[in-house]
């Protein structure tokens, strides 16, 4: 197995939301079908090249999603996974919703970018509940695209608010799915979760020395 | 089934519905709710209602309604907490309805397998997460699947886009959500549809929920609620 070198960028700042945003887009192969999860994923969206052929799914039943909706051409018949009002591209096509979990479920979409609470150095995710038992739980979707679709990437920051970082040794939220997140997009670097531990593609205002320090999972040389 | 009754009303379509039944509710947010038939399910008085549906309310509108008004023991759904959820939050937190949370695609699917006769199914989804916790679990094909069974509902109250007089009915975009599976998975189909046309009128290569599925139909016009703060 070939080792890819770790790209350290360690003089420049953190990405953005919009960079990173960028830089999961570059990661999406031409012609591919995606979904993109609820809240900062969508914003992937703005960053596929308008002639890579990437057909956008939303589990509410459309491929061909378009961008949100604005003034009179909301139509409330018409949303993301989010709610929000959204446009139909030429070519769109619309389904009920056993067929687009089946789209999922049966190995036809080709990638999932989530968000993500945390994720485990073997690629368990956990992205819908806190445990908190004053939490109202709710999964949506999550489950159904972190097991089917062909590859989940993770989009989040490498750190919550209060510094704990998100790349964990294990996930102490409950699971979303086990063992299913093929990279990890962060503000702080690409990390590549597997068996025997993550691999770090790239840094973003960190060098790897200092990530040992702050992460806590066994990253590989 | 039997022919598919158009009523005059909202209220003849809901006639009849019991305490303690279980009820399908279409919808994603508030795309495909249907709000006319929930307004006069509430008027019609059922209680102790067990309540299916992807969401738990949006607003004060619909299943949100349905909720207030305190006719819901229990609600099954995958995505409970939205941002304007707040009739539902404070219902849960309260302690005054039960909650059981399904992956929203074997949410569809269960009840794709009621309306379809299955008897139970093998799905990888969930599996090693604190839902699939106590389900029967089995190894098929190298991975570990858990055994879900059917969601059958003794009524579904639906939104489409139009029908015709046989029951065909036609949806509209994003709205047609979780109409199709319900309509095949409750022993009493309610369909709402914003125009109502002679048998014929509709291409029958269009037709997406086919009459036999539906038992009445009423004519309701169309909101245009959308869900606040969606992001």
């Amino acid at each position: 197995m070939t080792t890819i070198p770790t790209a350290e960028r360690a003089e420049r700042g953190p990405l953005s939301t919009d960079e990173l945003a960028a830089r999961i887009a570059r990661d999406i192969p031409p012609g591919s079908y995606v979904n993109l999860g609820i809240g900062q994923p969508t914003r992937i969206a703005e960053h596929l090249a308008a002639d890579a052929g990437i057909v956008l799914h939303t589990e509410n039943g459309m491929l061909g999603m378009g961008p949100a909706a604005q003034g009179d051409a909301v139509d409330p018949d018409l949303t993301n996974a989010g709610k929000v009002p959204v446009t139909e591209l030429p070519g769109a096509a619309y389904f009920h919703h056993a067929d687009s979990f089946a789209m999922m479920r049966g190995g036809h979409l080709d990638v999932c970018v989530l968000g993500a609470f945390q994720v485990s150095q073997h690629g368990d995710l956990a992205n819908w509940h806190t445990g908190d038992p004053d939490a109202v739980p709710a999964v949506g979707g999550a489950m159904d695209l972190a097991v089917g679709a062909r590859r989940v990437l993770v989009m989040m920051k490498l750190f919550a608010r209060d510094g704990a970082p998100k790349l964990v040794p294990a996930c102490t939220y409950p699971l979303t799915g086990a063992g299913c997140v093929s990279l990890v997009y962060t503000d702080h670097g690409v990390f590549e979760p597997g068996p025997d531990g993550v691999r770090v593609r790239e840094t973003y205002g960190i060098t790897v020395a200092e990530l040992r320090e702050r992460v806590s999972v066994d990253l590989l040389d | 089934m039997s022919a598919t009754a158009v009523a005059a009303t909202t209220d003849e379509a809901v006639a009849g519905v019991e305490d303690g039944s279980t009820v399908l509710v279409g919808g994603f947010g508030l795309a495909g709710m249907p709000f006319d038939l929930i307004d006069a399910l509430i008027r019609q008085g059922a209680g102790d209602l067990t309540v299916v549906s992807n969401n738990a309310g949006n607003g004060d509108v619909g299943l949100a309604a349905l909720l207030q008004a305190g006719r819901v023991r229990k609600v099954i759904c995958s995505f409970p907490r939205q941002s304007d959820s707040y009739v539902f939050d404070a219902l849960y937190r309260a302690g005054r309805v039960e909650l059981e949370v399904v992956p929203q695609g074997t949410l569809a699917e269960r009840m794709r397998a009621a309306g379809a006769g299955i008897g139970a199914f093998y799905c990888p989804v969930g599996v090693g997460t604190p839902l699939a916790e106590g389900k029967e679990t089995r190894r098929i094909d190298g991975r570990v699947h858990v055994l879900e069974y059917p969601i059958k509902g003794d009524v579904a109250l639906i939104s489409a886009h139009r029908a015709d007089t046989l029951g065909n009915l036609v949806y509209r975009r994003t709205a047609r959500n979780f109409g199709p599976v319900m309509a095949t998975a409750a022993g009493t189909v309610i369909a709402q549809v914003t125009e109502i046309v002679p048998a014929g009128e509709i291409d029958p290569e269009t037709v997406i929920t086919p009459g036999i599925y539906v038992d009445r139909l009423v004519r309701a016009e169309a909101r245009r609620f959308t869900v606040q703060g969606a992001r």
